[in-house]
């Protein structure tokens, strides 16, 4: 089959100082097609898209890049750029301030002798904005679009600079289910429009939705390239390629032991920090028991952050009523430090911003809710903050060579067990995990279930909030649907199925839309 | 001061085992060269004068107040703010004083509680805004720059109050008494101090050395520590050989030294000192985390008041004269300290130590080229430079190790 090859990486080699991040990677792309890149974190995928882009200039690695049949060698992204070669990183580059038609023509601007054309920026982004399916004004700030939309105004910005071989970093990892259907659809109709894509994904429904082939990259290795097409790519197929071994569980078998009644929330009511007449929960009861995985499905906006930020230490929201039971007694929660000292833990979804502080050590990040208990009188025992740390690092099998490593340098599956180790320091017996395996990989994943499994079988209860039904279905046992702000049902786990959930997350009480 | 470096490999020397270690330190151990270099450069062409004894006293006294604002300052630089004001602090606490001390005729402590106690209320009003409001730092403190100076303007209604008595003075000027009676060739007392400071800097590093590894926690190499220490050592004697050759001890050299020694403390292993690099790296985790920032905001503030009311007071002391001027251009020295010492502008970032050798680089730059009869204007200019050498420095050594790291 005589394929049109866009793309040929030959031997790539990227070492870092003791470490060789890719060795002797091979990568094939045909013109047309979208190609599916996974592996572990930290297996080398982003190492190869830099590489690819320029981020690693052109001699610091070992091996060529071929791109449309000619020897490239980006110096920078602006020398990629040029060339067709756009890469959308999954931290949007976006700015929140300016407007869509002006950040799509960031550093590509409509201008003549440096005067800006707004009429050829306003009608130009219009064009590419259909392209992408976004009907929103172009003068729209982007600050008051939605995440998936940002997502598309960065896929128009890569039209907009003629791009040849689009590169999507874990596009969808923010995303909600809704949003993220729609830019697969996108990524197919680019196709049709001749786009060559690399999807970057740990999703594997995705990649058998819409690539044409699979590299799978481990430990720096190209491992396989498969058809997508082929019969014999099962998910379970490429996530044996992915961790090299068979993983015929993706979730570990648990079964759990559920006590007496723990936490009990009533009548929890939430309104918007900024537009007070908003209902963001209403009205929201749950109960979790001792020993029990309690999930919270909703789609992105239902409330489930909203809902559980509020209730550890009204750290979201204003105009909040209802009450917390813990064991039959109502508890103060209107401070984080009241609510962790009724044994409440919240492990946010977003570890870089709400999580960790990134520029300091893994120690000092898993004791920062706990320095109380390691300090006397106001001072800290550093040599036992250390031995704890060093506890969890070799029971959470965090992989780094000490507790002194900064967390901005781990993947996010370790930074995830860094946290998860912060709220077990804390001995919490009700932890809210807010979308605990979010941008981690299977193998990760795999580990962060047992943990969460073994703190049950303590007799903590949990509340995990995910965005992946699978997920909760897997872990949890029992499950709450959440839809705009409202409890719609309350599932045991043998009962549920995705479509059943599916439903009540969409549902809409019809008195409250008159 | 508290990180260390992971477990090298067994198969490694010692000499190549110390330089890996070394090289982890490379932004403290460069602070150190830096200000070494300086010294010796200024000794050679002041012809001896910068290292003389008379000097030297001089350098501890002229920079104390720096030093002393540079404490609080890294502190609120870590927090992730920034006060303006701190050279007016300095001024309408001196205005305070000459008005208690002179024209009340209070005796020298009921003088400086009260100052302190002022130098509180200060701290406590901007916190208020900053901590409870939400205000940025750089707005309050720019408004309480104008604020206080006017303040200050106002008690001395445009005059300068002198003298102090002579309980108050000692406090810039004076020095521990001389135990030998002014005739000994060295002080006694002043090297005295400098051993009991020795031996408790050597034991209280091989004690934290044991607690570690009884703790079974990877300790520094032993020559690296080894070489700190005694380098330390040299330090110490080596001032206070230079100090008892004059005058013996000044007494701000006592209150600055007890300021270092707790302060660093605090920073490193209080709660309140963590809680502050956690609001420093991430404010929103840190709050998530259970740490009332609110409350450590306010505090921050309310102790940079009362230091810069110290400096305010030790400033007074030295010149034995209150006027509206005082203090003015503090805040920028205290600043750039607290940045050549190594801290970083978006906060979480920086040590007590490295603010102190930040503004001794500032200090003998300023001494040095003032005995070399360099004018003020070209002064500027060259402290200008060296602050952005240093800071671009840093960027350069993180860019390095970040490189590194990915």
């Amino acid at each position: 089959m005589a394929e049109d090859t866009i793309l040929e990486m030959r031997s790539i080699t990227k070492e870092f100082p003791g470490v060789k991040a890719l060795d002797d990677v091979n990568l094939t792309v045909a013109r047309g097609e979208v190609h599916a890149i996974c592996g572990e974190n930290g297996a080398g995928k982003s190492t190869l898209m830099n590489v690819l882009s320029g981020v690693y200039p052109h001699g610091t690695y070992d091996g060529s890049i071929v791109f449309e049949g000619e020897e490239c060698q980006f110096g920078s992204i602006v020398d990629s750029e040029r060339a067709g070669v756009v890469i959308i990183h999954q931290e949007l580059a976006l700015s929140p301030f300016l407007t869509i038609a002006e950040n799509i023509f960031i550093g590509n601007e409509r201008a003549r002798r440096g005067w800006i054309s707004w009429t050829r920026t306003e009608t130009e982004a219009a064009t590419y904005l259909r392209r992408v399916g976004l009907r929103d004004n172009p003068a729209t700030k982007v600050a008051d679009i939605g995440v998936g939309k940002q997502q598309l105004v960065e896929i128009a910005k890569a039209l907009s600079k003629e791009v040849k071989l689009l590169i999507l970093d874990e596009p969808t990892a923010a995303l909600n289910d809704d949003d993220s259907g729609h830019l697969l659809d996108l990524i197919l109709e680019l196709k049709r429009q001749g786009v060559t894509s690399i999807l970057i994904s740990h999703k594997l429904n995705e990649i058998r939705r819409v690539a044409d082939k699979v590299t799978i990259i481990r430990d720096g290795h190209t491992i396989e390239t498969l058809d997508v097409h082929g019969q014999e790519v099962t998910e379970e197929r490429i996530i044996r390629g992915m961790v090299g071994r068979d993983m015929t569980h993706r979730f570990p078998d648990h079964t759990p032991t559920i006590g007496a009644e723990l936490l009990r929330i009533e009548d929890w009511t939430v309104h918007h920090p900024l537009d007070r007449e908003r209902v963001v929960v209403d009205r929201a009861n749950l109960t979790v028991h001792e020993g029990e995985i309690i999930g919270i499905a909703g789609l992105m906006g239902a409330g489930r952050t909203e809902l559980a930020m509020s209730v550890f230490g009204h750290s979201w929201g204003t105009g909040i009523s209802g009450t917390v039971h813990k064991r039959g007694v109502p508890i103060d929660v209107r401070t984080v430090p009241a609510a962790i000292r009724h044994g409440l833990a919240y492990a946010t979804e977003d570890r870089k911003t709400l999580g960790l502080n990134l520029i300091e050590d893994i120690a000092r990040n898993i004791s920062a809710a706990s320095l109380g208990r390691l300090a006397r009188r106001g001072w800290v025992d550093q040599n036992r903050e250390h031995v704890v740390a060093e506890g969890y690092r070799a029971g959470m099998n965090i992989k780094a060579p000490s507790v002194s490593v900064l967390t901005g340098q781990l993947s996010g599956g370790n930074q995830q067990k860094v946290v998860l180790s912060r709220w077990m320091e804390t001995d919490a017996d009700v932890l809210i995990l807010d979308e605990p395996t979010r941008g981690i990989d299977v193998g990760a994943k795999y580990e962060i279930y047992t943990i969460i499994n073994s703190l049950a079988d303590q007799g903590k209860g949990i509340i995990v909030i995910s965005s992946e039904l699978p997920e909760l279905l897997g872990i949890c046992d029992r499950i709450y649907t959440l839809s705009e702000g409202v409890i719609t049902a309350d599932v045991a786990r043998e009962a549920a199925t995705p479509e059943q959930l599916m439903q009540y997350m969409t549902t809409v009480r019809e008195e409250d839309h008159v | 001061m508290s990180a260390t470096v992971g477990a090298p490999t067994p198969d490694e020397g010692v000499l190549r085992k110390s330089l890996s270690y070394l090289s982890g330190q490379l932004r403290q151990v460069g602070l150190f060269v830096a200000l070494i270099v300086i010294v010796l450069v200024f000794q050679g062409l002041t012809h001896g004068i910068t290292l003389s004894p008379r000097n030297v006293s001089n350098l501890v006294v002229q920079n104390s107040y720096i030093l002393i604002l540079a404490i609080g300052m890294v502190m609120v630089i870590i927090a992730g703010h920034i006060d303006l004001s701190v050279g007016s602090v300095v001024a309408v606490i001196g205005a305070l004083a000459g008005v208690l001390n002179n024209k009340a005729g209070l005796p020298w402590w009921v003088t400086v509680i009260l100052c302190l106690v002022a130098g509180a209320l200060v701290g406590a009003w901007q916190g208020f805004w900053i901590a409870y409001f939400r205000i940025p730092a750089f707005i309050v403190t720019l408004g309480g720059m104008l604020m206080f100076r006017g303040l200050a303007q106002i008690i001395l209604r445009n005059t300068q109050i002198s003298p102090f008595d002579e309980a108050f003075r000692q406090i810039g000027a004076g020095f521990l008494p001389d135990l030998g009676g002014g005739t000994s060739y060295l002080e006694p007392l002043t090297m005295v101090l400098a051993a009991v400071a020795v031996v408790a800097l050597v034991i209280q590093g091989v004690r934290a050395r044991r607690a570690r590894a009884t703790h079974g926690l990877t300790v520094e190499p032993m020559a690296w520590f080894a070489l700190k220490t005694a380098f330390m050592v040299v330090l110490i004697l080596g001032i206070a050989f230079l100090l008892a050759s004059y005058r013996g001890t000044p007494i701000v050299l006592v209150i600055l030294g007890v300021l270092v020694v707790g302060y660093s403390a605090v920073m490193a292993s209080s709660v309140f000192g963590r809680q502050i690099y956690a609001i420093g790296g991430n404010r929103r985790a840190a709050e998530l985390s259970g740490v009332n920032t609110r409350r450590v905001n306010f505090l921050l503030f309310v102790n940079m008041g009362v230091l810069a009311a110290l400096a305010g007071i030790v400033f007074t002391a030295t010149l034995n004269l209150a006027g509206p001027s005082a203090g003015d251009g503090f805040e920028l020295d205290a600043i750039a300290a607290v940045f050549i010492g190594g801290a970083a502008v978006t906060g979480g970032i920086g040590t007590v130590g490295g603010s102190i050798v930040g503004g001794l680089i500032i200090g003998i730059l300023n001494n040095g080229m003032t005995i070399l009869g360099v004018g003020t204007e070209w002064q500027q200019f060259i402290k200008g430079l060296v602050l952005l050498a240093a800071v671009a420095f840093d960027v350069f050594n993180k860019r390095r190790s970040g490189r590194l790291a990915s």
